[in-house]
């Protein structure tokens, strides 16, 4: 016989494909529209000039200098101190815990749990830890420290699934060879988890580097006119300097907001062509 | 006769689940012995059991003794690690590393250490060459080994094992996966391979075992059944069961 609902699928098939078509729009709707506003307010504003300038009460002299140099400087240990942390975990977790054991478990539901936590419950306790506790001040090293501990359970989940997708056929391979489960951890399981172990990364690290509140409080400036010399220095970074430029009254500054908000993008946008070079690398060796 | 390995009352346990009751077998040193008999009858178990492959799996337990040249390899001055480069083993489906192909063959002595450069050149030519895949690759040897085709990609596997400098090869089903003309060609390299080296092999098909084999083993539930020269296995079996299962009565 033949079949009836044929139309009516047909239908359900080009509505349901309209659905998924509208959600993709939406979101490249909000993005374009939030690109325009920015460029048109902030692209004048931006020059050479605006970039290696220092703060300033007068729009005109303003510049982003110190803010990006602290960004630079903070995202930079945060990476040095989240990736071999997160990844040292995820393979601890995979590789050699025992995954039955009821406190392997919890420790598991804990990091997924963290995954969600608000930054700012991250810059309290980066206060208390970092700042007061280890007496690391208001310096860069507590608010890397802080993002550190920020974008580790991410790092982490994202590690873990990519090990687990490495086929248990080359582990195997491996260790009947007669090398180490270290050889094993290095030779095949990290080659073959790394595109994954770097997208998860990627996204965390860009996640860091548009955090303002947690560094709020863990007492990034909102006023900085030197550059940072050290880990032990004082510093803000491009989200706090474009936050204190918008809450200013006057227009210009809310333009420089703007030109900052470039300058953050691009920051942005080239950590993360580093880093899907990179992955994009490994991939192709694998396939 | 020269024994390479003996198994003695060998029980193989998955927590509470035996899966090898009382083997007792002893393998002829440079001659294919081959493991037959249906699925899950314990025939796979046995050979993990031989390079301990087994000790991965959680809650598996192991009574009885294996030895290779007479030392126990249970025996806790046995290094598992060397006991692997001794036993090689080869999987039922091929598993190369998503790395070139010389990066494969030389996966194990990279690892091992204390190998310069042109050591290690001559390893990749003597073990592809073994492994009847050098003329085939010679030319790009830089290529991803997953480029090869299934039946290349297992005598690399192979090649892999050899560059190991192993005695004792285990393979399980190695040819399982592969197309008729590729198992051809792993069965003729067997016949230079056992010049140098011992092989078990657990194999599917009975006629593969009676075309390769000097001694042939027949398991049944975990149970061995029967055990010989695979000539007078396969003629005049004297167990019924045995009988019943080459003639494909069952299976």
């Amino acid at each position: 016989m033949r079949d009836n609902n044929i139309s009516s699928r047909k239908l359900k098939n080009a509505v349901f494909h309209g659905i998924v078509l509208g959600a993709t729009g939406f979101g490249i709707v909000a993005l374009i529209l939030l690109l325009m506003q920015v460029f048109r307010t902030g692209l004048m504003w931006l020059d050479w000039d605006f970039i290696l300038s220092m703060p300033s009460r007068f729009p005109e002299k303003a510049g982003i200098l110190s803010a990006l140099a602290g960004s630079i400087w903070t995202i930079g240990l945060t990476i040095l101190f989240s990736l071999p942390l997160g990844i040292g975990t995820a393979i601890y977790l995979e590789e050699y815990s025992n995954k039955k054991s009821w406190y392997n478990k919890l420790l598991q539901l804990n990091i997924s749990n963290l995954a969600g936590v608000p930054s700012i419950v991250y810059g309290m306790l980066g206060l208390a830890l970092f700042v007061r506790f280890l007496n690391f001040e208001r310096s860069i090293l507590s608010g890397a420290l802080t993002l550190t501990l920020l974008i580790m359970p991410v790092i982490i989940v994202a590690s873990q699934e990519a090990i687990k997708s490495v086929p248990n056929t080359l582990r195997q391979g491996s260790l009947a060879l007669g090398v180490t489960k270290w050889q094993t951890i290095t030779g095949v399981v990290l080659p073959y988890a790394l595109p994954g172990i770097l997208t998860g990364s990627i996204l965390a690290i860009s996640r860091a580097m548009g955090e303002a509140a947690p560094l709020i409080m863990v007492g990034a400036a909102g006023y900085v006119a030197f550059l940072p010399s050290g880990p032990m220095d004082s510093f803000t970074v491009l989200p706090i300097q474009i936050f204190n430029w918008t809450s200013r009254p006057q227009a210009e500054f809310q333009n420089i907001a703007s030109a900052g908000i470039i300058v953050l993008m691009i920051l942005l946008l080239s950590a993360n062509a580093v880093a899907i070079i990179l992955r994009n690398k490994y991939q192709n060796r694998m396939d | 006769m020269d024994i390479k390995m003996k198994i003695e009352n060998l029980n193989f346990f998955y927590g509470e689940l035996q899966a090898l009751k009382d083997i007792n077998i002893e393998i002829e040193s440079k001659k294919i012995t081959a493991l037959i008999g249906p699925s899950g009858c314990g025939k796979s178990t046995f050979i993990t059991s031989l390079n301990r492959m087994s000790d991965l799996i959680e809650g598996t337990k192991v009574e009885g003794k294996i030895t290779l040249d007479g030392e126990d390899i249970h025996n806790s001055e046995v290094d598992v690690i060397e006991l692997r480069k001794q036993v090689g083993m080869l999987f039922q489906k091929p598993n190369p590393f998503p790395k070139s192909i010389y990066d494969n063959v030389i996966y194990g002595p990279k690892r091992y250490g204390g190998k310069r450069k042109v050591e290690l050149d001559e390893v990749v030519e003597k073990s592809l060459r073994g492994a009847a895949l050098w003329d085939e690759v010679k030319d790009k040897l830089h290529q991803s080994a997953l480029m090869l085709s299934g039946g290349q990609q297992q005598r690399l596997c192979i090649a892999r094992c050899l560059a190991a400098q192993p005695e004792v090869l285990l393979m399980d089903e190695p040819t399982s996966a592969l197309d008729p003309l590729s198992t051809l060609k792993i069965e003729e390299l067997f016949d230079e391979l056992k010049k140098n080296y011992t092989i078990i092999i657990v194999t599917h098909s009975m006629q593969q075992a009676a075309r390769i084999s000097d001694n042939t083993a027949f398991f049944l539930n975990g149970e061995l059944i029967e055990f010989g020269k695979t000539t007078s296995l396969y003629m005049k079996p004297v167990n019924s069961l045995t009988e019943e299962y080459i003639t494909g009565r069952f299976g």
